[in-house]
């Protein structure tokens, strides 16, 4: 099975890539564009933020470069460090997409973790999907709060492999592979990943996307980490379908020992 | 009259309109989203938004994020 015929499929839509990236922290707009294609992602995170007022008027937008119809844009809530800004800014953000009303949900603790907050998280995500709006949500590892996050009808659940731009990978796998086990959506690891095998490892495990910014923008070549990390998706994926050998403790010849000259 | 415009102060003129603030500031072709008082004021309904003394603004657009 190849990943053409193996979709990710999010709130009903299906998509070939299972690697979604971030668009901040790049040098210009020019390479973020350049990123995200080497990357092949078709899901592009956004933040939303005050348009600067009487200040380069002629700045280009965003997304002129990275257009609705070309990419799913998933507008996020970074920054919101509380339930009632994570709505505002996701109500402005269906505004400014013209309907559309996709988001990635992340309420943030504090400025030195930005580890989520996931009281304010859980009572962000039952004020949208009411309201509804179709919620991707960033929560940490904790296996209770990803089912909690789920039955209040979150699209997809994306707990943390380490903290927002940390680069630390995934730390706590055994925690992701219990999130895993019981969830009926899509479960993505968001934030942590750093290289590529780190993607890799995410992909193997059967987590069915994973979403970055750091590891690409902040890597000395950005377009060439995107290529990797889209490779690293695709490898991890395949390998997982797959299904690996099982580990022993002892070697197993690849060769036959019958008719060899020895003896 | 004065309004306030992403957390600053605005001098504009008396009945001024979403659509006259946003040509006021030169946004026009731009794609943002307007919050007023903290109610969404959706696109087809800036021309008909008249705006009062101490109104408060929230004009936002998309940037790079993660």
């Amino acid at each position: 099975m190849s990943h053409q015929n193996d979709p990710l499929i999010i709130a009903g839509q299906s998509y070939n890539s299972r690697l979604l990236i971030g668009t901040g922290k790049y040098k210009n707009l020019e390479e973020t564009r350049i990123a995200i294609e080497a990357s092949g992602a078709e899901i592009v995170t956004v933040a939303v933020r005050r348009t600067n007022i009487g200040q380069n008027p002629d700045e280009p937008n965003l997304l002129d470069i990275i257009t609705p119809d070309k990419y799913t844009i998933l507008p996020n809530t970074a920054g919101c460090f509380n339930a009632e800004d994570a709505v505002r800014t996701c109500k402005l953000a269906r505004e400014l997409m013209n309907g559309h009303d996709l988001v990635k949900l992340e309420v943030l603790g504090d400025q030195k973790t930005l580890y989520p907050n996931v009281v304010d998280t859980i009572k962000a995500a039952d004020k949208l999907v009411q309201d509804g709006f179709k919620v991707m949500v960033y929560t940490s590892d904790d296996p209770i709060v990803a089912q909690e996050l789920e039955s209040l009808g979150c699209v997809a659940i994306m707990p943390l492999g380490s903290m927002i731009g940390s680069g630390l990978g995934i730390l706590n796998p055994h925690n992701i592979n219990v999130i895993m086990e019981d969830a009926k959506v899509p479960v993505l690891v968001d934030a942590g990943v750093g290289t590529a095998s780190e993607a890799a490892v995410a992909m193997e495990m059967g987590c069915d996307a994973v979403l970055m910014n750091s590891a690409i923008a902040g890597a000395r070549n950005p377009v060439l980490m995107a290529s990797a990390m889209r490779k690293a998706i695709e490898a991890g994926r395949e390998a997982f379908l797959a299904g690996r050998m099982p580990r022993k403790r002892y070697a197993s010849a690849s060769s036959p020992m019958d008719g060899t000259i020895i003896g | 009259m004065q309004i306030q415009v992403n957390g600053e102060m605005l001098q504009v003129q008396d009945d001024i309109t979403l659509t006259g603030l946003i040509s006021q500031l030169e946004l026009g072709d731009k794609r943002i989203a307007i919050e007023l008082n903290l109610e969404i004021i959706p696109r087809s309904e800036h021309a008909e938004a008249v705006l009062k003394e101490a109104d408060r603004v929230e004009i936002v657009h998309a940037i790079g994020g993660g």
